[in-house]
């Protein structure tokens, strides 16, 4: 999906002109996104692998 | 000032286990451990000042007319949770296998108990925010060593804790917030001063939720995690019609003197930032409203500026609020103006720092430090929401979510999306997303792990904590029970219990106690030197 994966870390140094198909972020927007991505490849390993079946489990009872 | 956190348990694998269970050995595991440490803490938790029908706005709730989960001071008959049936009688168990009866009082003067379906830590009383962060983390620690202990090969199951209020199936668990308040103060004055504060302060100290809705059936994200859960501006429940404002008036200190101003709205925060400024900013708007008439004097008429702020619909802008997380939402107020939530925060910081600038000196640096990084967040807020994603929590959730979302091509139901938000709270280091972005630099932290590890095991040294604690440590043997306001020793050689009554939750500190307690071998010996002070 266009977009979608436009900035990754190993995209870094693309320039905007390589995605002339798509409106490019503002650079300071890129830089963002390769940030967050980064915080994203750190976390990748504590994720639940099954997401659904580990989000249907998590059921509680009401507190306070 | 205090905090109380029901946190979320689950038994992975085993949808099946019963969740009142799981918290009881959450708690007789820690307690276990405790003792294994040296500790004996086994002493019972002292019920007998405990008014949970007392409403502050001046009556007693009959007993025959409460909500069965309102029943909260009877340990023999488990409060059930919020939307249970009202006509389930609840049963009546044995101490000795009543899960819900396990209560552990810890050296550090917190009180960790099962409270309804969950296990809850009640941090020891403080004298500052940033004091509230320490005993708040130790809390955090003091549930991952009782998840870890509790789980594994020898206990056959895994056990995990996750610091959040929501399941995303309906149910919500509490992060309760403590002040204590000069009794002198109106509470309906107080009610109508602090709400139009309490209903916007979530835009710093919301913690972000994914779904929108009681039941999450809408998808979307939003600032807090309770905001779905408030149904009502003031009132006495807190597992149904959940109030702004809870009245409940059990001020477990003199009640002539104080009042107890129990806040329910908020979210349990991971970011320690967010609950500094939470305990921080709320503390201060009770501090000019104790000084009303003081501060009128000297020409800051605290009482009109902010009851001009009074909202139209403040439960309705409580929802509105959590949703804008672009911040440009116009509350509307009872007077017809409009402004936003950022704006009716900035008004409270002028009146307190005009109170402030009034009122005796120089303030003390906490206040100052408070002021300062209260007014920091909001200008940031206002102009990028992104400049905050180190101090505040949803926005540096937002901020995690959209970049999966992007990255992926996700929606915001997807349960990828879902997990992550579940998984931001999980106490567990190699499970928790929040600790993970600590480990990354991507969040600031205000307090070192040497100072957690110290407050686990250790009280406060300027409130009453510091007495309930330092007795536990020392002498648990003859400590057969205690409470916020009291501590029970049965001393060998006495004919009866003797109870110490800690009224002033401003006493019992160390520079009051400290010396008398290292001169005291054993109980006998401290009480005896008590009745001669």
């Amino acid at each position: 999906m266009a977009g979608q994966d436009r900035i990754t870390p190993q995209h870094e140094d693309r320039t905007p002109d390589d995605d002339a198909d798509v409106p490019a972020p503002a650079p300071a927007a890129q830089e963002r996104d390769a940030q967050v991505d980064a915080l994203l490849d750190e976390i990748n390993d504590v994720l639940e692998s099954n997401a659904e079946q580990f989000v249907r489990g998590f059921v509680q009872k009401g507190g306070q | 000032m205090g905090i109380e956190t029901e946190y979320g348990v689950l038994a992975p694998g085993n949808p099946a286990a019963n969740p009142m269970l799981l918290s009881g050995q959450v708690v007789t595991t820690y307690r276990a451990l405790a003792a294994r440490a040296g500790a004996r803490p086994a002493a019972r938790w002292d019920y007998d000042d405990e008014d949970p029908l007392a409403d502050a706005r001046g009556f007693h709730l009959r007993r025959q007319a409460a909500h069965p989960s309102m029943l909260t001071d009877d340990p023999r008959r488990p409060a059930p949770a919020g939307p249970a049936p009202h006509d389930a009688a609840p049963v009546i168990l044995d101490d000795a296998d009543d899960p819900s009866a396990a209560n552990c009082i810890l050296t550090n003067g917190a009180r960790l108990y099962v409270d309804h379906a969950h296990p809850e830590y009640s941090s020891p009383e403080v004298t500052g925010p940033r004091d509230a962060v320490l005993w708040d983390v130790a809390g955090e620690r003091v549930m991952l060593a009782a998840s870890r202990a509790a789980s594994g090969p020898p206990a056959g199951r895994e056990l995990a804790l996750y610091k959040n209020n929501v399941d995303g199936k309906g149910a919500s668990y509490g992060t309760h917030e403590n002040y204590l308040v000069d009794r002198a103060l109106p509470f309906a004055t107080l009610a109508e001063l602090i709400t139009p504060f309490l209903v916007t302060r979530q835009v710093f100290a919301g913690s972000g939720r994914v779904g929108l809705g009681p039941r999450g059936d809408e998808p979307g994200f939003q600032m807090a995690q309770r905001a779905d859960y408030i149904e009502a501006e003031v009132g006495l429940e807190t597992t149904l019609r959940r109030p702004i404002v809870n009245t409940r008036d059990e001020p477990h200190a003199e009640r002539s003197r104080w009042r107890r101003l129990h806040l329910i709205l908020g979210d349990a925060n991971l970011f320690e930032a967010a609950t500094y400024l939470k305990l921080g900013t709320t503390s201060l708007v009770l501090w000019v409203l104790e000084r009303l008439d003081e501060l009128a004097g000297a020409g800051v008429d605290a009482r009109r500026e902010l009851a001009a702020l009074r909202l139209a619909d403040p439960v309705g802008e409580v929802r509105r609020v959590s949703r804008d997380v672009d911040l440009v939402a116009k509350l509307e107020l009872a007077d017809g103006r409009s402004m936003t939530a950022l704006e009716v925060q900035e008004t409270y910081a002028d009146v307190i720092e005009r109170a402030l600038g009034v009122l005796g000196g120089a303030p003390d640096a906490e206040t100052t430090a408070v002021l300062g990084r209260w007014r920091s967040v909001l200008t940031r807020l206002a102009a990028d929401p992104l400049d905050c994603a180190r101090e505040v929590e949803w926005v540096a959730k937002r901020r995690l979510l959209e970049g999966m979302r992007r990255r992926d091509g996700l929606a915001w139901d997807h349960p990828r999306v879902h997990a992550l938000d579940l998984q931001w709270s999980d106490v567990r280091p190699e499970r928790s997303v929040y600790q993970r972005l600590v480990a990354s630099g991507a969040v600031e932290r205000l307090v070192d792990e040497d100072a957690v590890a110290d407050a686990v095991l250790h009280p406060p040294t300027d409130t009453r904590a510091y007495f309930r604690g330092e007795v536990m440590a020392r002498y648990p043997e003859q400590v057969t029970a205690a409470s916020w306001d009291s501590v029970i020793f049965d001393v060998p050689g006495a004919t009866a219990l003797q109870r110490v009554p800690m009224l002033d939750p401003l006493r019992g500190t160390r520079a009051h106690l400290g010396a008398l307690l290292e001169r005291s071998a054993d109980a006998g010996a401290l009480l005896a030197a008590l009745r001669g002070t």
